[in-house]
């Protein structure tokens, strides 16, 4: 914590008043020491450490009530009306990711229909124009009986018929499966909600643990801390994408980089 | 030419069967997790199995594993699709036998070409 705190306006919790009368006393017994009045000396000794057990017990004081502040602004307990609508907040965060959970996959869902819908009607019509592309060729190549030519010319008539058609569906499918993104706005808003309240707990959080250890400095009070449950992610069971892969030395960046490692490995 | 493909997601359970039918492959199933796809592995006469990696119940790198342990399974080509990108894993995934790797986000090319790549080697 030592690189957090602050010198000037924060003497290591100790108030200006009381340095100013640490630094007074200090001279004064000095002094004291000095021209070998020892008795006197003893009793700004005296005076000293009470003004220790003043000030010490005032900034406890002091931290405690901000350390009430701040569990009670944490929103654990709700005893007021404001602080149960705080703690419905948090309730609530886990209902908007839901939601957004849910939009994201109807949206999902719902384009995947439209392009499976189009699919099938684009590739039969790639069909049918390659085929009649190639008896177009032949006609033109003057290899057509006139019965043939006959029956192609109705089925360019269908083929347009069609074509306009299909055509005409699958721009409605394109345009539909544009209107499914309209879930980014809504779930980009509502994750950005969710992360102003996970930094919002997460100061409270950090003032919290730096004013615990305010209080235990000042106390001396050590404590004897568990041991640290460092178990890892399961890399066996799979941890999920990884965020800021390219700057990380142990994560692929990409396919090719799989590609590069398997390939080192004789693949 | 049977396949089964295995993720928790149903969205990229559909993407994929949908690009491996672009590929020729219609006959598909799906399961949701290692749980679930190894009893049809084994009973159901699959030729390829594509696999995610990080799902509830039994993991992907669990399911290969499983496979390459099982006398009847053993040969069966096995084609990971996953966002795990570390290389530790990407090692053991091959230690494990795996015969392609596929990282999501991927393109239809790639698994195009992968899949390719392994039936190639089958041959």
């Amino acid at each position: 914590m030592g690189s957090m705190s602050n010198n000037e306006t924060d003497d290591q919790g100790f108030g200006d008043e009381v340095t100013e009368k640490l630094r007074i006393q200090a001279t004064k017994l000095m002094e004291q020491v000095n021209a070998g009045d020892y008795a006197a000396a003893m009793t700004v000794i005296n005076d000293l450490s009470e003004v220790r057990d003043q000030s010490l017990y005032r900034e406890v004081g002091r931290l405690t009530r901000s350390l009430h502040e701040a569990i009670r602004n944490f929103q654990i307990d709700p005893r007021n009306a404001e602080q149960s609508e705080a703690l419905s907040k948090m309730t609530d965060a886990s209902d908007r990711l839901e939601y957004v959970v849910q939009m994201t996959s109807k949206a999902a869902n719902r384009t995947m229909d439209l392009v499976e819908e189009a699919m099938p009607r684009a590739s039969s019509m790639r069909d049918e124009a390659a085929e009649l592309r190639d008896e177009w060729q032949r006609l033109r190549r003057r290899e057509m009986k006139p019965a043939e030519f006959r029956a192609l010319y109705a089925r360019i008539d269908t083929f347009f018929v069609t074509l306009n058609a299909d055509a005409a569906a699958t721009y409605d499918n394109l345009s539909e499966i544009l209107l499914a993104q309209d879930f980014q706005d809504l779930t980009g808003q509502v994750i950005q909600k969710v992360t102003a309240l996970v930094k919002e707990v997460e100061d409270h959080l950090l003032s919290l643990v730096m004013m615990a250890s305010h209080v235990d400095q000042l106390t001396g009070t050590v404590h004897v801390h568990a041991e640290q449950d460092d178990r890892k992610e399961s890399a066996e069971q799979g941890v999920g994408p990884q965020i800021k892969a390219d700057e990380r030395e142990d994560v692929v960046s990409g396919q090719d980089d799989v590609d590069d490692l398997l390939s080192s490995l004789g693949f | 030419m049977k396949i089964l493909i295995v993720d928790d997601f149903s969205t990229m359970r559909r993407i994929i069967k949908n690009l491996l039918r672009d590929l020729g492959f219609s006959n598909a199933d799906e399961a949701d997790d290692g749980n679930t796809a190894l009893p049809m592995l084994k009973s159901g006469k699959y030729d390829f199995l594509v696999t995610d990696w990080n799902m509830p119940g039994m993991s992907g790198l669990d399911l290969l594993k499983s496979v390459r342990a099982d006398d009847n399974l053993k040969t069966l080509p096995v084609l990971m699709v996953t966002a795990e990108a570390k290389r530790d894993q990407i090692v053991a995934a091959a230690q494990a036998g795996v015969n392609g790797y596929v990282v999501k986000p991927f393109t239809a090319a790639v698994l195009k070409e992968k899949i390719e790549k392994i039936f190639e080697r089958i041959q």
